[in-house]
């Protein structure tokens, strides 16, 4: 019973990870498009997961971290893209 | 116009330390598990990412007064010297030895010289993209 519960969460995360592909290619602005990517960041972590609950195992733990914190930098990046134009700054007060 | 972040740097003085917790931890985890020199240092070198993109170079780079490049020549420098030490004692290239010590306060353990070269591997990699990171956003 567990299992097909499982399983169908993974097919629900494949199908809301496609639907945010699809807004990252057809998305008219560039904030849609960090959110999509944001939220299949999001999407993919709930299915590792996901993924070690089914599989008795504990060894996708630090995929998770490490996904996790690759995500969230990738969106501060993003963000600070569009909010200044410049992603590292050289001075303090620009 | 002055842009008021300050929620993301008090956030980032917080995860900041996480991100180097995690990355001791996969340094340290290397020779049994999944991790390893190279990982923690792209995990540490993603906290220093996360500093730079934050806060700006100058401050940065006042608070810690690395110069990457030398960073990463020091870690081949360790690499290479562990394979040469081998040398030392009459068997091939790269030999590694382990032992298991009674340590006081830790119980037994097990150290490795493979964790010297492991330690040299992460600084090569936290040093190298360090530079290509600051190199790429020179030209601004």
């Amino acid at each position: 019973m567990i299992n097909i519960m499982l399983t169908a969460a993974l097919v629900l995360f494949g199908i809301a990870i496609f639907i945010s592909l699809c807004r990252i290619i057809i998305g008219p602005s560039l904030p849609d498009r960090v959110i999509a990517l944001d939220m299949i960041g999001v999407h993919l972590v709930s299915a590792i997961a996901i993924i070690s609950v089914l599989f008795h195992t504990t060894a996708f733990l630090e995929v998770i971290l490490i996904l996790a914190i690759l995500s969230f930098i990738s969106t501060i990046a993003f963000s600070k893209y569009i909010e200044r134009g410049v992603i590292i700054e050289r001075k303090h007060d620009s | 116009m002055k842009i008021n972040n300050v929620i993301l740097r008090t956030v980032t003085r917080i995860v900041v330390y996480i991100i180097l917790t995690l990355a001791v931890y996969l340094f340290l985890a290397g020779h049994n598990n999944p991790g390893g020199g190279f990982i923690g240092g792209l995990v540490l070198s993603s906290a220093f990412v996360l500093l730079f993109i934050v806060f700006d170079i100058e401050t940065i780079e006042k608070a810690i007064p690395f110069d990457f490049k030398k960073v990463a020549a020091l870690g081949a420098f360790l690499a290479v010297g562990t394979g040469f030490g081998a040398f030392v004692f009459d068997v091939p290239f790269l030999t590694q030895a382990f032992g298991y010590f009674n340590l006081p306060f830790f119980g037994e353990v097990e150290l490795t010289t493979v964790t010297i070269f492991e330690l040299g591997v992460a600084l090569v990699v936290v040093g190298v993209v360090v530079t290509i990171i600051l190199s790429i956003s020179e030209d601004v």
